[in-house]
């Protein structure tokens, strides 16, 4: 099988299954125990905790490990509207955000705070100059470093400054851009950061959320003061040990995965141009993540694509999945204006460690096949 | 394994039967891919454990997707189910016709969508639960037969599915017994092993069409009261509006009298309701239209044939006329009871189908007596 559904999962890398392999066997203790089998284990964690940080330019002590970039955009949208209820019952919310963020703002609606959409323009993109619009008592804004459905890169620093001189806390969804461009949190200046494990080959299941400078907080899981205070439960020790590992590798491989992705990439639009000359790669003008190409192939429904390429063993993502797994077209593509039609054809291919130029060629050519498939069918009248 | 290894299409409803026949392709090593068609939402709260398309149906399959080894998609097929099956169905009753939607479905959504996804996968064989049986003919051509187990046959609901579909389908409870299914199913170790089986309309679970339709769909057509008249004209009663009855419905009309009334006929253009004794419900034969040929050739004119009439009928034998525009009429030997304009007339020879259509109208047992009742 050919994986280019980097976006969706990525495979664990041997180093992190190794290094969680041996944590599970070694650290059987509780980290908050104060006997010295405890301490082994907490000490896994903050080591975990350094080399989190280090991928996004953080300090150990802004780390708050989560369970995933859903809890930890939970946490940071709600955590940070309802420490500053006091000073407004209004957040902003870009149209492109995934659906955790969405849902956390959900949950803000529901407890009677108004909701303004930050919307994106025809490429993908979410432009800043919006924030300076927004009502005064704007606590907060959201705004991710890339899409997970286009991959293209948004105007956080911007979107920072902006929110800043009006008083507004920045929360920045990182989950798909940490591993695969730089993710600075301190250059973009940004509160609230979230990233997770599982996107660059480490474990399902932990995440974690930057909180920078002291940033304000309300803790949604409350118990004992675990992470300071700001997520309370007993650490997930073996995830977290895997975590760290595997922000320690990406961060070190970065500076020649981050080209070698884009050359890729621009292996598989120039075999797109080929194999399917009016695809329309949408984003294609924007800045984009090195990894992640979308693409509508006009006629072939992105159902029928997709069950045709997984038959050729060519694994990829339609739009997003309701939740019988039926496809739907994707939000994010009609927030940018693409008609229907075209959405419900749209494919991503999102690479990654394992993908190779062969993997690429090779998904060229079933894409050909795939696409007159899914044509016939449609032409069929199904 | 005696055949070489094919890639297969399986159906599967969530149910015990689909999940055997899929199950059983992949035990015998074939290539199955499981598709579950998501034909109607009921969102996330189940209505029924008997509804298919629920969430629910689609974790069933799933599970035995997962537990076989093999793929499974669900489908989204709610478009072509509204325009292909629940639009006539509408159109059906706010004409006075009672449709059975079971005939589209396979019609366009089994044997029409999911045919057309076999070449998305380049799959040889499309793979379904239903009890019936595909023959080869001596003349190289297919036959669809009756399954080897009379109460569980399902060819009826099957007489509109195109002909060029049989040469690439298999169903491999046609030669089974419900009892060898479950058997089955138990020994392969699958959940859905007692399951109960699916009765009502998959997407009218509780029976209520007319509700369904009203509050589901909107619908007001067919809903106007209107007056019950007998044979001779004269009204006896009001009727709640044409789609809440069924030609040889008693149950309902709330009809006082000495005799039992039934439905006889339904008027819709001048919304009214005809009831009557039983005995005029009974007509020596029924028109169709367009009939779908499940053979070669369509069989002569004068060909002795049997016909169902409904689901739960046992085909009755009489001779086909071919009429225009590729319709038939079928005279039957005997008077039959309650023939039901919008049902599915399926024609036999023997356990052989030959084709089926839907009722246009049921033709007068004693013609006379009709026309001075008026009716």
């Amino acid at each position: 099988m050919i994986y280019l559904d980097h976006n969706a999962s990525t495979p664990v890398r041997p180093e992190v299954a190794e290094a969680m392999r041996a944590a599970l066997a070694e650290h059987g203790a509780n980290p908050s125990s104060m006997h010295q089998a405890g301490q082994r284990a907490r000490a896994a964690i903050e080591r975990a905790r350094a080399q989190v940080a280090a991928l996004v330019h953080a300090t150990p002590a802004e780390v708050v490990f989560v369970s995933g970039g859903t809890e930890g955009d939970h946490l940071a949208l709600i955590g940070a509207a309802w420490a500053r209820r006091a000073d407004g019952r209004r957040v902003a919310v870009s149209t492109i955000e995934h659906h955790a963020v969405h849902g956390a703002a959900e949950w803000l609606a529901e407890l009677g705070f108004a909701i303004e959409p930050l919307a994106c323009g025809a490429e993908g993109m979410v432009d800043p100059a919006a924030i300076d619009a927004l009502p005064a008592d704007t606590t907060l804004i959201s705004l991710m470093l890339a899409n997970n459905e286009t991959g293209v890169l948004q105007p956080v620093a911007e979107a920072a400054r902006r929110a800043r001189a009006r008083g507004m806390r920045v929360h920045c969804d990182a989950v798909q851009a940490a591993g695969k461009v730089p993710v600075d949190a301190a250059a973009l200046d940004v509160d609230y950061l979230v990233i997770s494990a599982h996107k660059i080959g480490g474990p399902k299941g932990v995440g974690a959320l930057i909180v920078r400078g002291g940033a304000p907080l309300a803790p949604l899981m409350r118990g004992s003061a675990h992470e300071r205070g700001r997520r309370g439960g007993t650490e997930n020790v073996s995830g977290i040990v895997g975590f760290g590992i595997a922000a320690e590798s990406v961060a070190r491989e970065l500076a020649a995965e981050t080209p070698r992705l884009s050359a890729l990439r621009a292996r598989f639009e120039r075999g797109l141009a080929a194999v399917a000359p009016d695809a329309v790669i949408h984003g294609v003008r924007a800045p984009r993540l090195p990894n992640t190409v979308n693409a509508s192939f006009p006629g072939a429904r992105s159902d029928h694509l997709l069950m045709a390429l997984d038959a050729a063993g060519i694994a990829v993502s339609a739009g997003a999945a309701c939740a019988s797994g039926a496809v739907e077209p994707s939000p994010v593509l009609s927030a940018m204006g693409v008609p229907r039609a075209l959405a419900v054809c749209a494919l991503r291919f999102s690479f990654g460690r394992g993908t190779t130029e062969a993997g690429i060629d090779a998904a060229c050519l079933a894409l050909a096949d795939a696409v007159a498939r899914a044509r016939a069918v449609a032409g069929a009248g199904v | 394994m005696s055949e070489p290894r094919r890639r297969v299409l399986a159906a599967m409803s969530g149910g015990v039967d689909s999940a055997v026949a899929a199950a059983l392709l992949a035990e015998q090593g074939h290539d199955v891919t499981g598709v579950t068609l998501k034909l109607w939402c009921y969102g996330t709260s189940p209505v029924s454990p008997r509804a298919c398309c629920t969430l629910d149906a689609v974790d069933d399959a799933r599970a035995v997707a997962l537990q076989m080894g093999f793929t499974h998609f669900v489908v989204d097929a709610e478009e072509v189910f509204r325009a292909r099956v629940l639009q006539p169905f509408l159109d059906a009753y706010a004409t006075g016709r009672t449709p059975y939607p079971c005939s589209l479905c396979n019609q366009h959504l089994k044997f029409g969508d999911l045919v057309g996804r076999m070449e998305l996968i380049g799959a040889e064989w499309l793979v379904t639960g239903h009890y019936a049986r595909i023959v080869a003919g001596a003349d190289g051509g297919w036959g669809l037969h009756r399954a080897l187990e009379d109460a569980k046959d399902q060819s009826y609901a099957l007489a509109l599915i195109p002909y060029a579909t049989l040469a690439r389908t298999r169903f491999p409870l046609g030669e089974l017994g419900k009892d060898a299914v479950r058997d089955h199913a138990a020994r392969l170790g699958l959940q859905v092993w007692d399951k109960p089986e699916s009765q009502d309309l998959c997407f009218v679970p509780d029976g209520d069409y007319a509700g369904f339709m009203r509050d589901q769909l909107g619908e007001t057509r067919g809903t106007a009261p209107g007056r019950f008249v007998e044979l001779d004209g004269r009204t006896v009663g009001e009727h709640r509006g044409i789609a809440r009855y069924t030609v040889g419905q008693r149950r309902g009309l709330g009809i006082a009298g000495a005799a039992p009334h039934y439905v006889i006929g339904i008027d819709a253009p001048n919304n009214t309701v005809t009831v009557g004794p039983r005995a005029a419900l009974e007509s020596s034969g029924l028109t169709t239209g367009m009939v779908n040929w499940l053979t070669v050739a369509p069989p002569a004119d004068g060909a002795r044939v049997s016909a169902q009439i409904r689901s739960t009928h046992r085909a009755a034998p009489g001779t086909l006329t071919h009429r225009e525009s590729g319709a038939i009429e079928i005279r039957f030997d005997q008077p039959q009871s309650a023939i039901t304009p919008g049902q599915t007339c399926a024609i036999y020879d023997g356990e052989r189908v030959l084709g089926g259509a839907a009722i246009a109208a049921a033709v007068p047992a004693v013609p006379a007596e009709r026309a001075r009742a008026g009716a």
